[in-house]
């Protein structure tokens, strides 16, 4: 009988090779999308904006990337994969047939989640640094807080896969909930810009501190003053991930 | 039975409700090592409840449940990697080939490469699969997918393997294959829980046969005692049109049960020949005159009206 992080391995790695059998579109799409961003949004619209928080726009929106990109990544696996591997592929029961249980089941894809947050913004990175936006090694440590992004954003879109009933279900999460967190989370633009009301709001969602914490980072700024935002997109991991494996327990074990 | 026997399951007064609604009513029975047990039922009898009970992926409401020894579900984890479990609808890998399959699914019991790697190859070689080791699953046909998915079941080398309808959907040939495999995995010692809902499957491979409706236990012994012993030994089938007039003009006469569905009629008793007699002057009849079946057992037991849920 398998201990308990092989447990989880044997699932990530299930997924690991699903992944690899795709690896050239996966590594295709993302660094072509970065890239167009970057390249349009960033240069293009950049030339119009010029300086933003005393950074060249498209290094502001460098920083914004990746953290969408983090968040993107695993809410996508988190939903609409995830979604498949559960309802429709059956990949699930057959895990449930095995040694591994609900929960070890949600804890490896989780991090299997995680892992594609790393790989994205890892391919953004790669994309900034050839266009010479990468100051210094200090913008590794923006890779822990994708993996935690990942976990964050991952058990999130899990929450909402335990109530699906289809993929139509989604649109509310992306519409209702990503979009608004891309939007006003300081992705294009500071908050300081919004009004005190939404400015807060948003404030209440991890994509805000997430955004907070890479875009230092990415400048090659290491603050101690940051590691507050951390708690953020902790709290929500840890909270998403306790109600998710829940909420499947009640759904798969009936 | 000796009490020497390894009991492989016993369940005592095992119960599941869903909200109001009683899925599985208070059943008792007792899976000894190596026998070949058939769980047959009409839709909705409680089959596949019973089974996901089994495996440990549903509580039951109320009653004992032990497999392997294990206490369910409190050691399902430990009693999962000593079984092997065939779904009803295979659940492979598409985007995997056959062998990757395989791997994956030794990881999930935590077995080594290596181990997994002698393993595959003697299962491949057993389900008949060697030359389609590196295919992709979306390569194999109907019958190849269920095989693979019974190797798959195999990977931990079980003790109780549990298959929920191994062959619906599946054509004559194959059928004929997949039961060719179960028994020799009976013949080589393991024990086997099958589900079904067809008579001449259960009948031909299972040593026992518990048969379900409504959640409880309406019959639970041999096949050959089934027949033997719950129901008349012959049976008459007339059909076509005519045959309403046929069965007016030759009303019944001593201990013969009859049942009319639609434009057949069927007979149960010990000695139907009289009867088969009258039918010479009936030409635009068909009938057919057999020792009763399991099927003609299951169908007295659970009655004839259609089951949708």
């Amino acid at each position: 009988m398998p201990k308990f992080p092989l447990r989880w391995l044997a699932v990530w790695s299930r997924n690991a090779l699903a992944w690899r059998k795709s690896i050239k579109t996966a590594l295709l799409g993302g660094l072509a999308e970065p890239l167009f961003n970057l390249f349009a949004l960033g240069y293009g619209l950049g030339s119009f904006i010029g300086r933003v928080d005393g950074i060249s726009y498209v290094a502001f929106l460098t920083a914004g990337m990746i953290s969408v990109s983090a968040m993107n990544a695993a809410t996508f696996e988190g939903l609409y994969l995830a979604y498949t591997r559960m309802a429709v592929a059956n990949t699930w029961d057959g895990m449930m047939a095995s040694p591994l249980n609900v929960s070890d089941v949600v804890m490896g894809e989780l991090l299997w989640m995680a892992t594609k947050s790393l790989i994205s913004s890892s391919l953004i990175l790669l994309v900034a640094s050839s266009f010479g936006l990468i100051a210094s090694w200090q913008v590794l440590w923006v890779l822990p807080v994708a993996f935690l992004s990942g976990l964050c954003f991952g058990s999130m879109a899990l929450v909402v896969t335990s109530y699906a009933q289809g993929y139509d279900f989604f649109v509310y999460y992306i519409s209702l909930g990503v979009t608004p967190m891309i939007m006003l989370g300081g992705v294009f633009f500071p908050t300081a810009a919004l009004p005190d009301i939404v400015r807060q709001s948003s404030g209440c969602l991890p994509l805000y501190h997430v955004v907070e914490l890479v875009r230092p980072l990415v400048a090659g700024r290491f603050d101690w003053p940051l590691l507050p935002h951390l708690l953020v997109p902790l709290a929500y991991a840890l909270v998403s991930t306790l109600f998710a494996i829940w909420r499947f327990k009640r759904r798969l074990l009936r | 039975m000796s009490s020497l026997t390894p009991v492989i399951v016993q369940a005592e007064n095992l119960t599941k409700h869903y909200g109001k609604q009683c899925v599985v009513n208070n059943i008792s029975f007792q899976i000894i090592k190596g026998e070949f047990c058939g769980i047959l039922g009409p839709n909705g009898a409680g089959k596949t409840t019973t089974l996901k009970m089994l495996v440990g992926n549903t509580p039951a409401s109320a009653g004992m449940l032990s497999v392997l020894g294990f206490p369910i579900p409190q050691q399902a984890r430990a009693m999962r990697s000593r079984i092997g479990v065939v779904p009803q609808s295979d659940n492979l890998d598409l985007d995997f080939t056959v062998k990757e399959n395989l791997h994956v699914y030794g990881r999930y019991f935590g077995l080594k490469r290596a181990e997994v790697e002698r393993r595959i190859a003697e299962l491949l070689a057993f389900v008949a699969l060697e030359e389609k080791t590196d295919s992709c699953i979306k390569q194999l046909s109907g019958g190849m997918k269920r095989r693979l998915s019974i190797a798959r079941a195999l990977i931990n080398r079980p003790e109780l393997l549990i298959l929920d309808e191994p062959t619906t959907g599946l054509d004559p040939q194959i059928r004929q294959n997949i039961w060719q495999l179960l028994r020799q995995l009976q013949k080589d010692g393991l024990t086997i829980i099958l589900t079904t809902h067809y008579m001449d499957e259960a009948e031909r491979l299972c040593g026992r046969i518990i048969l379900m409706d409504r959640g409880r236990i309406l019959a639970d012994s041999t096949p050959e005692e089934l027949v033997r012993e719950r129901i008349e030994p012959h049976v008459l089938e007339v059909f076509g049109t005519g045959v309403s007039a046929w069965k007016n003009a030759n009303p019944l006469t001593g201990p013969i049960r009859c049942e009319q569905v639609g434009e057949t009629c069927f007979y149960y008793g010990a000695d139907l020949s009289e009867l088969v007699q009258t039918l010479d002057g009936w030409p635009g009849l068909r009938y057919g005159y057999r020792p009763a079946n399991l099927e003609d057992v299951f169908l007295k037991l659970t009655g004839r009206e259609l089951r949708d849920a």
